[in-house]
């Protein structure tokens, strides 16, 4: 420690995946002072990833998906604020005020607040019925109970991750499942076209409707069912309609604060913004990554824990410049899909289909001769030695990597 | 009840006691250092890997497929190697020593 803590306040604004697992990084590093943590979601604070995957298909709650037990939070003296929203930051007065009017005082602040689903001007959709998000535990229970009332034509707005891991549940609750995407391949802002076409044919084959080139221009709500219409004419009904085509970064707070602020909260190697007692986290943050030498914002997991393990080092007095490769993973159905790197800007991939296994492949994607990323389909050890490799800057013998005779091994392919 | 003693990476001897969930989320729970269950527990992040006492092997058992995959190319991987985060907590286990890896 670099200076006494004892007396100190550290205020999160923001309790999911960064914000929570900030606070506990932050008391491991030793920090003796106040940590209070506030969101806005009045949930106790729960892994996210789940909610579009198993938790849509249970009937329970989000006890058993919490990112840490109750009672580390006390033990760990991390006070949790829940339902409260954040009105304003004044740094220089150094506090918040909150929505019910009271102000908090803070020494170090940090901002993990994150995004929110990006809900597009339909025409129609505000009046819609059973219109939903999926972002929160609570809009995974509405959409369940609204699928317990029998109604089981359900329109899902985007293929995206988040559109298609939602498709494979609810098409298990026995749905009937539309996917309206408006370019002309699902995942097309995030994997090669090889990819695309490899979770069109798996959700085809459970009985999800994929329709690629679909612009939704309006919706109307008549006899008891939404109708939902695109630019090309086409007319699908829905009981109930989910909205999956991207968020909207919460960067508000921050920018009425005059923080920096780009693509999100500007950070430093440290997670630091341009204000030295104030920190940003996880999703809402624009940050340098040292490994492709760019700046990024990122939606993961991976981003939000790893970043708050570089703050709380870095106010607890240890500077260790942030330096991950990202990853992130997606279930549907019985497909794992393992991702690591970042594809944007490849001029080439390579497909491997293994031979020894059934449903086992990976695309690996390069820039002339670097390796960017790695997508493996029920394939961790091409995930894992995509890892390696990118992390090592390895150069790969694209001939072998090719033969499919060649097994997967770490040294098979330099 | 299962009684799981875990041996970090520092020598640091913690003895937890379980009735449900993981061996992950127990470690978790009790704070065992080298233990993050980052992905929550879902076999995608690697980070909950153990070894198993050799004479314990025989009740926590051999990984998934998924889960050798996940191990196999790791630096520190042994014969006993598991991430935890796929061994449930029952009266099955009880007893076991499990040494974290990081």
């Amino acid at each position: 420690m670099l200076t006494e803590t004892s007396n100190k306040i550290c205020v999160v604004i923001g309790a999911s995946h960064a914000g929570v697992n900030f606070a506990f990084a932050l008391r491991k590093e030793g920090w003796e002072g106040e940590i209070i943590l506030f969101d806005s979601d009045p949930d106790f604070p729960y892994h996210r990833p789940p909610l579009s995957k198993a938790y849509l298909t249970s009937e329970e709650g989000t006890q058993h998906d919490l990112l840490f037990p109750k009672q580390n939070y006390e033990t760990d003296n991390v006070t949790l604020k829940l339902g409260q929203t954040i009105s304003s930051i004044h740094r220089k007065e150094k506090s918040i005020s909150i929505s019910d009017g009271s102000v908090q005082h803070y020494d170090k602040l940090v901002i993990s607040t994150g995004s929110r689903p990006f809900i597009p001007s339909i025409k129609g959709l505000n009046t819609a019925n059973n219109v939903f998000a999926m972002r929160t535990a609570e809009d995974a229970i509405n959409i369940r109970n609204a699928l317990k009332k029998n109604h089981n034509k359900v329109v899902i707005i985007g293929g995206g991750y988040i559109g298609l891991e939602t498709a494979a549940s609810l098409s298990k609750k026995g749905a009937l499942v539309t996917v309206l995407e408006r370019e002309e391949r699902v995942l097309s802002r995030v994997t090669a076209p090889e990819m695309s076409t490899y979770f069109e044919e798996l959700h085809h084959n459970h009985g999800v409707s994929i329709l690629s080139n679909k612009n939704v221009k309006s919706v109307d709500f008549h006899n008891k069912i939404n109708e939902v219409h695109c630019d090309d004419s086409s007319s699908y009904k829905a009981d109930i309609i989910i909205v999956g085509v991207g968020i909207k970064v919460n960067t508000e707070l921050a920018e009425k604060a005059g923080l920096e602020i780009k693509d999100g909260i500007k950070v430093d190697a440290y997670c630091k913004t341009n204000d030295e007692n104030i920190y940003a986290l996880g999703d809402c943050t624009y940050h340098y990554n040292l490994h492709y030498k760019k700046y990024i914002r990122l939606e993961s997991v991976q981003n939000a824990v790893d970043q708050a393990k570089i703050a709380a080092k870095s106010i607890c007095g240890e500077d260790i410049a942030y330096n991950s490769i990202p990853w992130f993973w997606s279930d549907q159905y019985d497909v794992k899909l393992q991702m690591v790197g970042l594809s944007q800007g490849y001029n080439q991939t390579i497909k491997r289909i293994e031979t020894e296994r059934d449903n086992c492949q990976s695309v690996w994607y390069f820039k002339d001769d670097e390796l960017l990323a790695v997508d493996a389909i029920n394939n961790a050890k091409a995930y894992i030695l995509g890892t390696r490799f990118i992390q090592k800057n390895q150069i790969i013998d694209k001939n072998k990597l090719s033969d499919i005779s060649i097994g997967i091994t770490p040294t098979s392919f330099i | 009840m299962a009684t799981i003693t875990f041996i970090t990476n520092d020598n640091e001897t913690i003895i937890a006691e379980g009735t449900t969930g993981s061996v992950m989320e127990l470690a978790v729970q009790n704070k065992v250092k080298g233990i993050d269950g980052d992905c929550g527990g879902v076999c995608s992040c690697a980070t909950c890997h153990v070894h198993v006492e050799a004479e314990h092997w025989e009740k926590i058992g051999a990984p998934s497929e998924l889960e050798n995959d996940m191990l196999e190319f790791d630096e520190n991987v042994s014969e006993y190697s598991r991430l935890c985060c796929q061994i449930d907590v029952t009266d099955a286990i009880d007893g076991v020593v499990l040494k974290v890896v990081k």
